[in-house]
């Protein structure tokens, strides 16, 4: 399977990819040079990158394979590093959930359903529930499996305006609609008298703000925290309208789906990325949450043009991890920039993965330009969707759990332990996961097994005060 | 009751705890990873002694009081017997990932060293077995109420609150030592944590006679936290040069910086 740094755009959910800029990635104009061109500069650890593009490749196979090595060591070192730069957005995402959960309470009251689950859970006997939420959760998985492979086959047919206004009207509605409705709830439960100019203005600055952050450009902070700020939104939704067993019955299914989708060779997910990889594409940037922007070089000593952008950008993009030295690499990845902006670029700058020009150019940049690989650049993407499974679990164990905060925090420290493996997995397989499988499993479990065995333990002890 | 207790309580609980973390634990990535694995190893095995307390309960009679009270010391003691099991198999996989990341490092040595995760390990346990006792009676705490209303003991909080921190600084000493009697295959050093284990819940089980309980129990803590540094390689010598060598650095540092050549060379 070949190594790919793209990734996935569906909605409900996502994928986890690694953003290694050279010898894990393949998303170039073509595959076998880029490996070539990866290769060579991995002869030279810590020459730049620019350097090594146009000088022979005379280093031998010993050093090959020492590199490997490195790699792998650098590959495991800094994997530690992306697993907490994961860990703190999740951690906040269902922060924010359960946070709105305790404390407003619209969103755990019962105002209807979705059109996706028709079948109600208020029956008589047992029996008929679990038979209307497993329909429930069939209908809604079947959604998501249509939407998929329309997404798919729109993208095949290179119907890349359809898919954009999707996009913007999904998080148009989103980011104002649901904020709007957000607000006001919050608004209610604290007693906050609020006029309509103010409130208008609040949501529209939010809203404009956040369209340009997440489908354009903006700082990376901004950009994340609008991020995880419309994943919270997405799953309090969700934490409203399911019914409860068709909510742990559709997390169940739904981590079923991801991995057969990613990991099936004719899955839509998989074909998908494989489509991108082939056209040399990068897959919607806004319904992912990626941990650090790439920065372009000051590339274009010949284009006087290009230059002024690339070092328009680089202000843009000032919010990269604290060891950045002066010039970037020109990482393939781009870390959150749009279709459009890239083939921008691409027009202005010309693709700047592997072509001659671009490297001989660097290459005739003063040596002060030495831009070390930094490996602490590079980053971790993990899909919007995966974030909103996240806090769905979570935020529906904090609303309906009996041991309430005991089964909160087990679910917390399980779905963290199932992204810690997911990665450990990534490192080791480098190829594209699903992040939603192992974690949803972990979380269910501990979800039902706290819920039932651990809460009347504990609340046993707890009652004559007993310590463990 | 109220937002004063609820604060006031978290910090007697926690404070060391959040203390410890901040300082020590958040800025490593690779601290984390190990602190939050080892919060999943213990619920793992909490899960577990729940699972045997729960058939218990189910296979014998609601109704005798006295058989529930029996079984529910049962189920702290299988309890604590698992979480020590659990603590000893997070030391097995916490060696070999030390070895593996030994193996793959640049210099041969990994870059946290076992006696490191020892206590990241402990302090793991210490604060998801803390947070798992108290967060709930935190919670209650926020809310209106009187405590011992109906005849038990006014001071359930205060008492819950500072239980909960001994047994977060214990969880952390016990960490250090058993890793190291692991290492060293020191038995019955194991055998003695285990058995203090035991000791402490089983003290717990005479609250609310809380000068029975407390005091003890914090003795003991003290005691393991002795042995604990004593085991890290601390000693009286150690404090005394740790509190000196501060000044000696110092004017190192000032030497280079001021671009000399050191009078030495």
């Amino acid at each position: 399977m070949t190594e790919l740094s793209a990734h996935l755009p569906q909605f409900q959910h996502g994928q986890l990819t690694e953003n290694f800029p050279d010898n894990h990635l393949s998303n170039t104009n073509d595959n076998s040079e880029r490996r070539r061109h990866d290769n060579s500069e991995r002869r030279r650890n810590d020459n730049p990158e620019s350097e090594t593009n146009g000088q022979p490749q005379s280093n031998t196979q010993q050093v090959v394979e020492q590199d490997e090595e490195e790699d792998e060591e650098l590959t495991l070192k800094y994997g530690a590093k992306h697993v907490i730069m994961l860990f703190v957005p999740v951690t906040l995402c269902m922060v924010v959930v359960v946070a709105t959960i305790k404390s407003v309470s619209f969103y755990t009251r019962k105002d209807g359903q979705l059109i996706y689950t028709p079948f109600t859970e208020e029956t008589e006997t047992v029996g008929q529930r679990a038979l209307n939420s497993i329909l429930n959760a069939a209908i809604m998985i079947s959604v998501i499996i249509v939407m998929t492979i329309l997404l798919v086959v729109l993208y095949k047919y290179r119907c890349y305006k359809v898919i954009h206004g999707w996009l913007i009207i999904s998080s148009l509605l989103l980011l104002f609609f649901f904020s709007f409705i957000y607000l006001g709830e919050v608004f209610k439960t604290y007693n906050v008298a609020m006029d309509y100019i103010t409130v208008a203005l609040m949501i529209w600055n939010f809203g404009v703000v956040g369209m340009i952050c997440i489908h354009w450009k903006g700082p990376l902070r901004l950009q994340q925290a609008y991020l995880i700020m419309i994943s919270a939104l997405m799953a309090l939704v969700f934490i409203k309208y399911l019914p409860e067993w068709t909510a742990w019955l559709i997390l169940a299914v739904i981590s079923v789906y991801d991995l057969v989708a990613v990991l099936c060779p004719k899955g839509p997910l998989r074909m998908l990325v494989e489509t991108a990889q082939e056209r040399n594409e990068t897959l919607f940037p806004a319904l992912i949450y990626s941990s650090t922007m790439i920065w372009l070089v000051n590339m274009a000593e010949e284009d006087p043009e290009a230059q002024r952008k690339a070092s328009k950008n680089s202000t843009y993009h000032k919010q990269a991890p604290a060891n950045q030295t002066q010039n970037e690499d020109a990482e393939a990845d781009d870390g959150g920039f749009s279709q459009e902006w890239q083939q921008q670029r691409d027009n202005r700058i010309g693709p700047i993965e592997s072509t001659p020009e671009s490297r001989a150019a660097v290459q005739a940049l003063p040596s002060n330009s030495q831009t070390s690989e930094d490996p602490e650049e590079r980053g971790v993407k993990l899909g919007l969707g995966d974030f909103i499974f996240y806090s769905v679990l979570v935020g529906k164990a904090s609303a309906t759990a009996s041991g309430d905060w005991n089964t909160t925090l087990a679910c917390f420290v399980a779905i963290l332990i199932g992204l810690c493996l997911t990665l450990l997995l990534l490192a080791i397989f480098k190829k594209a996961l699903p992040a939603l499988p192992i974690s949803i499993t972990f979380g269910l479990v501990f979800y039902f097994a706290t819920d039932n065995l651990v809460q009347p333990f504990m609340d046993q002890l707890a009652f004559h005060q007993f310590y463990i | 009751m109220g937002a004063a207790v609820f604060f006031g309580l978290a910090g007697i609980a926690f404070g060391p705890a959040l203390a410890l973390v901040l300082l020590t634990v958040a800025a490593e990535p690779l601290r984390v990873i190990v602190l939050v694995a080892g919060a999943f190893f213990w619920l793992v095995s909490l899960l577990l002694a729940s699972l045997v307390w729960f058939i218990s309960v189910h296979l014998s009679d609601r109704e005798d009081a006295k058989l529930q009270y029996g079984l529910l010391i049962f189920g702290a003691a299988v309890s604590v017997l698992l979480q020590e099991a659990f603590r000893f198999a997070y030391f097995k996989l916490l060696k070999k990932a030390d070895e593996g990341l030994a193996l793959i490092s640049e210099d041969g040595r990994s870059p946290i060293s076992l006696r490191q995760m020892a206590y990241v390990s402990g302090l793991s346990f210490g604060i998801i077995s803390g947070v798992f006792s108290v967060i709930n009676i935190l919670v209650d705490s926020i809310g209106p109420g009187v405590v011992g209303i109906h005849g038990d003991s006014p001071y359930y909080f205060i008492t819950s609150a500072f239980l909960t921190m001994a047994l977060v600084l214990l969880h952390t000493f016990w960490g250090v030592i058993f890793f190291d009697a692991c290492e060293k295959r020191r038995y019955w050093c194991l055998g003695l944590v285990v058995a203090t284990h035991l000791l402490t819940s089983g003290l717990t089980f005479l609250n609310p006679w809380y000068e029975a309980s407390l005091v003890p129990i914090f003795l003991i803590t003290l005691c393991m936290g002795l042995w604990a540094f004593v085991t890290a390689g601390g000693s009286f010598h150690n404090i005394l040069k740790c509190l000196s060598c501060k000044q000696e650095d110092d004017s190192r540092v000032m030497m280079y910086s001021a671009l000399q050549v050191p009078l030495e060379d």
